[in-house]
């Protein structure tokens, strides 16, 4: 089992490095190229969510990002210490723009649609989104 | 890949050519830009995506406050789009109600509003 663990503090500039750390550990991992573009869009969504919203509730708190390879997949967490909002489900995605800001829930709508297999939990502090991809057999 | 950001007119509409990757660091730059075409009187956009390599939903928030702007002078925000991933993001924002997608400039500035 390998493991990658990334603490960002909240700056907008990190995500990129998120996105390429996650891509290098996806590669080493034998993801297919296909999916390892899922992972870069999903991650980097995951992470530009977790940012923001530590960015405007909890600047000193650094978020994690945890991408792990076992034998059967490759899982990444995006843990965020932010406020967890109203549950989605109102169906009307445009009134979630409001201004300039964009409303968390539409990126969990996203990451919904990017990714099959996705697990969003409310934890005690804020949100882990947790995704996962499966790994082809290796040959030794 | 960073952000890549020009401009030209094209009749009454200009076009932006958006290249590289839209995210949570770089979405600002583009916010900018559409303020200040829109500052200088240019009302009709349209948004050429094909070289963006990476969109999240800040991109799409700036984008939607880009319309919003046009709109309030009566304007327009065309999108030209043919990446599968992009459109994919659009559908499942239910964006796709609600900006024009074009498969090539030619026929974005040639839309009639």
């Amino acid at each position: 089992m390998a493991t990658v663990e990334l603490q960002l503090s909240p700056q907008p500039h990190h995500v990129r490095t998120a996105r390429l750390v996650g891509v290098a550990a996806a590669r080493r991992a034998g993801l297919p190229d296909e999916l390892v573009d899922e992972l870069r869009w999903a991650l980097g969504e995951a992470c530009s969510r977790a940012v923001a919203l530590h960015a405007a509730h909890a600047p000193d708190v650094p978020v994690r990002v945890l991408v792990r390879e076992d034998s059967t997949g490759l899982t990444v967490e995006v843990i965020d210490q932010g406020p967890q909002g109203p549950p989605s489900g109102d169906g009307d995605l445009e009134a979630l723009f409001e201004g300039d800001e964009v409303d968390p829930r539409v990126s969990l709508a996203v990451l919904g649609g990017l990714v099959d297999d996705i697990d969003i939990t409310a934890t005690a502090g804020g949100t882990t989104v947790r995704l996962r991809w499966p790994l082809p057999p290796r040959s030794v | 890949m960073d952000l890549s950001l020009e401009d030209r007119t094209e009749g009454d509409r200009t076009v932006v050519v958006v290249g590289g990757e839209i995210d949570v660091y770089t979405a600002p730059k583009l916010r900018e830009k559409l303020i200040d075409l829109v500052s200088a009187g240019n009302y009709h956009l349209v948004v050429d995506m094909e070289a963006v390599e990476f969109l999240d939903s800040t991109g799409l928030g700036v984008l939607v406050g880009g319309l919003k702007r046009v709109r309030a002078h009566e304007g327009s925000l065309r999108l030209v789009c043919t990446q599968e991933r992009i459109l994919k993001i659009f559908r499942i924002t239910g964006l796709t109600k609600v900006f024009p997608i074009h498969a090539s400039v030619d026929e974005a500035v040639a839309a009639s509003d």
